[in-house]
């Protein structure tokens, strides 16, 4: 199969920001809860740009681990983190 | 401290995409890895080894090493963590957590739960079974195994779901499948052949050499996979009720 790296470069780009977004999200956000989401979704535009440069097995474990267990190990790490301190 | 911080990490950065402009091209055909291993693999994986997926070939067949002492790796880290933070008396001395009450029968999210599990169950093990032909394999297999056991334990609560997958199995299960993973490669020494080198197996199993290799991709992707579904499940019940199995999220 062929593939034109440069015909969805407007794709890539729109992944970028979004990731970019959500990374600068998940240090800003206050809620513990919503930052780990936040992870989750950064997780998953990492899924699609492996997709994207066809790496179809890697998108897969992303998928998996980083989207799903991951997000749900952060969670239940931050119910032992006071939400209301200050630090 | 902070300027002093942003200044580490501006360097780090800069550093970082300083060295990004000597990695070669994506996808480039003149790379070292493209010019010397990848055709080998590429044009000789499917006659060696019987298996359409090259991805799944490469990582259990010609780099066995590397996935059996991943699948180490996470086993130590399950029993890290419960090394750290696995504790039999109750009560006394808890980790103060701030978990919000959990209050009522959330009924729409159990039934949901109880319809979705049994599909994510067989849709691992097909995940785990077709490696050879589409992506996927152990890893991937294992974790949404695991992950329906984490989806069980969230949506009821952990005592119903250890229940149903006790401590002490998820232990077993951890260390059988790393033994499953080393004892395919003992069987192939034993054989007279090198660690594993599933051509080996066909002597037991009475197939051809290649198909032989087939077969020893598929029993240690199983073995991968027992073992990450019971790390998964075993790094979330210790991490969601701090180690005394009393209460989860």
């Amino acid at each position: 199969m062929t593939w034109d790296a440069n015909l969805l470069w407007q794709f890539d780009m729109l992944i970028l920001l979004m990731m970019v977004i959500c990374a600068v999200a998940a240090l800003s956000l206050k809620g513990l809860v919503s930052s780990a989401v936040v992870t989750g979704a950064y997780s998953f535009f990492t899924c699609l740009m492996w997709t994207h440069m066809m790496a179809v097995d890697v998108a897969f474990t992303e998928a998996a681990v980083g989207a799903a267990v991951s997000t749900v190990i952060i969670v239940a790490t931050a119910q032992y983190i006071n939400p209301w301190s200050k630090d | 401290m902070k300027p002093f911080a942003r200044i580490i990490l501006f360097l780090c950065a800069v550093m970082m995409l300083t060295a990004t402009v000597d990695l070669p091209d994506w996808a480039d055909p003149g790379s070292p890895a493209s010019t010397h291993l990848s055709p080998g693999f590429i044009e000789q994986g499917y006659h060696e080894t019987a298996t359409p997926n090259v991805v799944t070939a490469v990582l259990a067949d010609y780099r066995s090493y590397d996935t059996l002492f991943e699948s180490v790796v996470v086993f130590a880290a399950s029993l890290v963590v419960m090394l750290v933070l696995r504790r039999t008396s109750t009560g006394t001395s808890r980790i103060k957590h701030f978990r919000p009450k959990r209050e009522g029968r959330d009924t729409i999210l159990r039934g949901a739960a109880q319809s979705i599990i049994p599909v994510m169950q067989i849709f691992a093990l097909y995940v785990l079974f077709h490696g050879h032909y589409s992506p996927g394999g152990g890893f991937q297999g294992g974790v949404i195994f695991g992950a329906s056991f984490i989806l069980l334990s969230l949506c009821y609560s952990l005592k119903f779901a250890m229940q149903r997958f006790k401590e002490k199995m998820v232990l077993i299960c951890c260390a059988c499948g790393a033994l499953l993973y080393a004892g395919i490669g003992a069987v192939c020494l034993a054989m007279g052949w090198n660690f594993l080198g599933y051509a080996g197996l066909a002597g037991l199993l009475g197939v051809t050499d290649v198909m032989a290799r087939s077969h020893g991709i598929l029993a240690v992707e199983a073995g991968v996979g027992i073992t990450v579904m019971a790390v998964m499940v075993s790094l979330y019940y210790d991490l969601a009720s701090g180690g005394d199995m009393e209460e989860g999220l």
